[in-house]
């Protein structure tokens, strides 16, 4: 059986879904509200955030532009965007089991192991188009409103990136968050593989981020041995991308926690769907 | 002459769901060209049976042989010839009907366009091939099921309560379309139902299942034979029919009450004696009927073995105690 058909078909099901599309709609909703906001807004929005460092310091030029904004949108990568990606992710296999229609195919001679990673590649499809669709939509949109110019970064201080870095930054930082958001997914699709509705796994999934982020930002030192390996804490690896110089042994640390979590998510939901019993 | 080859078998075959037993140690053969009927009532396992022989759950134990071959061995093989609905047919409600059989032709590899059409006109559904599925109704999506289901031209076809639902003239549609798919396209049919009559006007050959036990498989018409024959009479006054008929006892081998009605066990052969009897006593006789169909046959034993249930239930009790 070829693979190719079975993904083909797997993403007929899936873009031909309305809910697939409710994470895109969300996006291009709130966009450009936030940026015609701040357009409206002017400098207003970074004079109040750079209040205190405007007593010692003199900022000048196009500071708060296009990329600042845009920047200042892929904060939203630490729990919304996670949140519309499990809704389609969480769905993918559970989704077969609420409408009842692993019977109409998983009784056709075809493995279970095709038809999951037909399903699996069909999520990794999803979530690249919907971070892609992201970076687009608040890049663009953004410096079409606000024009281009150096970035400002607020960090573990301040940083002003030359404008011939920004883009190339940009790029970076857009494919280690789709390194992050593909791990949520396939934590969604994990839970997915057990339950019989989508409910389960959005809540599950995100449950765990929220867990997970607490435990990574509480400062106790009983959980310090553990937080280098939990997925929560490598969810902003996106920033390495806007720090001078980019923290490349930190991204590959990042990326191979995230790729583990991937592994390990994909190998057990795979475990599990092939060898359950279709009671639904 | 040759026996016919046995297209499906099945041995000791079980499934465990944490400690209730839904099929237990059930022997099932269904010839090449039986329409064979699937007995139960609801509950009796026979669905977890089909599941079970087309690989959605895992049986316990026992073995499934579909074309000679166990189905652990050579499942892609065997399910390519093997079309089928468990319980009510869903689809992808989003999708037209001709998009869900494409989907599913897709799994089997290369399933023509001509194809799709010409299930979806077998079915009568041709000139709704591209409506949204959700906008069918329940009549229509059985029709659908039965489409997909013979989609790959399979040579055995699984059909679970394929009329449930259905109003008469839909239960009839799918009956001649069984029988269609019998005759005409010789394929083999496995048809479960709890709706006995329909088993009775379609099957050659049925198994009845309860409890996930197998009570009884065979010939319908040698089945039929050995179930119990008795009349149904309704006659004026019936103290007084009572009387006479316990007087036939060469005849009759016994009477019970049934409601208005006496139940009367006995050969069809004497009713003519029998009314002849009645009349000369004085009594009026409204009506004589003549019961012996396998939905009475299909009752007495479901009846027999809830008994032997619950008189077990009883023993284990006692033996708790």
């Amino acid at each position: 059986m070829s693979m190719v058909r079975l993904v083909r078909y797997e993403a007929v099901k899936t873009f031909l879904k309305k809910r697939t599309y409710l994470g895109f709609l969300i996006v291009a909703l709130i966009v450009p509200i936030v940026e015609v906001s701040m357009k409206i807004e002017g400098g207003r929005f970074l004079q109040a955030a750079t209040r205190s460092l405007q007593q010692d310091f003199i900022l000048v030029g196009n500071l708060f532009n296009g990329w600042f904004v845009a920047h200042y949108l892929m904060y939203s990568l630490w729990f919304h965007i996670p949140l519309l990606i499990t809704f389609v992710a969480g769905d993918q296999l559970a989704g077969e089991a609420t409408a009842g229609t692993y019977r109409l195919i998983l009784t056709r001679p075809v493995s279970r192991t095709q038809i999951f990673f037909s399903k699996y590649v069909v999520i990794l499809i999803y979530s690249v188009m919907f971070v892609a669709f992201l970076a687009l939509l608040s890049i663009g949109l953004a410096v079409a409103l606000l024009g281009g110019g150096n970035l400002l970064v607020f960090d573990k201080g301040i940083l002003i990136l030359p404008e011939a870095e920004v883009a190339y930054r940009f790029c970076a930082a857009y494919i280690f968050a789709t390194w992050s958001i593909v791990t949520i997914a396939s934590i969604a699709f994990f839970f997915s593989s057990f339950v019989e509705n989508a409910i389960g796994p959005i809540v599950a999934t995100m449950g765990l981020l929220i867990i997970f982020v607490i435990v990574s930002v509480l400062p106790l030192e009983v959980f310090e041995p553990i937080r280098p390996y939990l997925f929560a804490k490598h969810m902003n690896l996106w920033q390495e991308a806007f720090r001078e110089p980019i923290g490349w042994k930190e991204i590959g640390w990042g990326m191979l926690v995230l790729g583990g979590y991937s592994t390990a998510a994909v190998v057990g939901a795979w475990w599990i769907f092939t060898r359950k019993d279709i009671l639904s | 002459m040759m026996s016919p080859e046995i297209v499906l078998q099945t041995q000791g075959l079980s499934k465990q769901f944490k400690r209730r037993w839904a099929v237990k140690d059930l022997n099932l053969e269904i010839f090449q060209g039986d329409v064979f009927g699937f007995l139960g009532p609801n509950g009796a396992g026979k669905s977890t049976t089909i599941r079970m022989l087309l690989s959605l759950i895992r049986p316990t134990s026992g073995t499934i042989k579909l074309f000679d071959e166990p189905l652990t061995v050579s499942k892609h093989d065997a399910l390519r010839r093997v079309g089928g609905i468990v319980e009510k047919p869903d689809f992808y409600l989003y999708l037209s009907a001709f998009q869900n059989l494409e989907i599913v032709g897709a799994l089997y590899g290369n399933v023509a366009r001509a194809r799709m059409m010409e299930v979806l006109d077998l079915v009568g559904l041709k000139d709704r091939a591209f409506d949204r599925v959700k906008t069918y109704s329940h009549g229509m999506k059985q029709r659908l099921g039965i489409a997909q289901a013979l989609l790959s031209d399979p040579e055995l076809v699984i059909l679970d309560e394929p009329t449930s639902g259905l109003d008469p003239q839909g239960m009839k549609e799918v009956r001649d379309l069984i029988l269609y798919l019998a005759r005409d396209q010789e394929k083999t049919i496995f048809l479960s139902s709890h709706l006995l009559s329909e088993i009775e006007l379609v099957a050659n050959r049925m198994a009845i299942i309860n409890r996930g036990e197998l009570i009884v498989q065979g010939e319908v018409s040698r089945l039929l034979e050995e179930g119990e024959q008795y009349v149904m009479i309704r006659a004026e006054p019936i103290r007084k029919a009572r009387a006479i008929l316990n007087r036939l006892k060469k005849i009759v081998r016994s009477v019970s009450d049934a409601g208005e009605n006496l139940k009367v066990v006995m050969s069809f052969d004497d009713i003519p004696a029998v009314n002849h009897s009645l009349v000369r006593g004085g009594v009026a006789v409204h009506a004589i009927v003549p019961r012996r169909s396998l939905e009475e046959y299909f009752l007495a034993l479901t009846e027999q073995s809830l008994a032997a249930g619950s008189d077990m239930s009883h023993s284990n009790k006692s033996q708790k105690k």
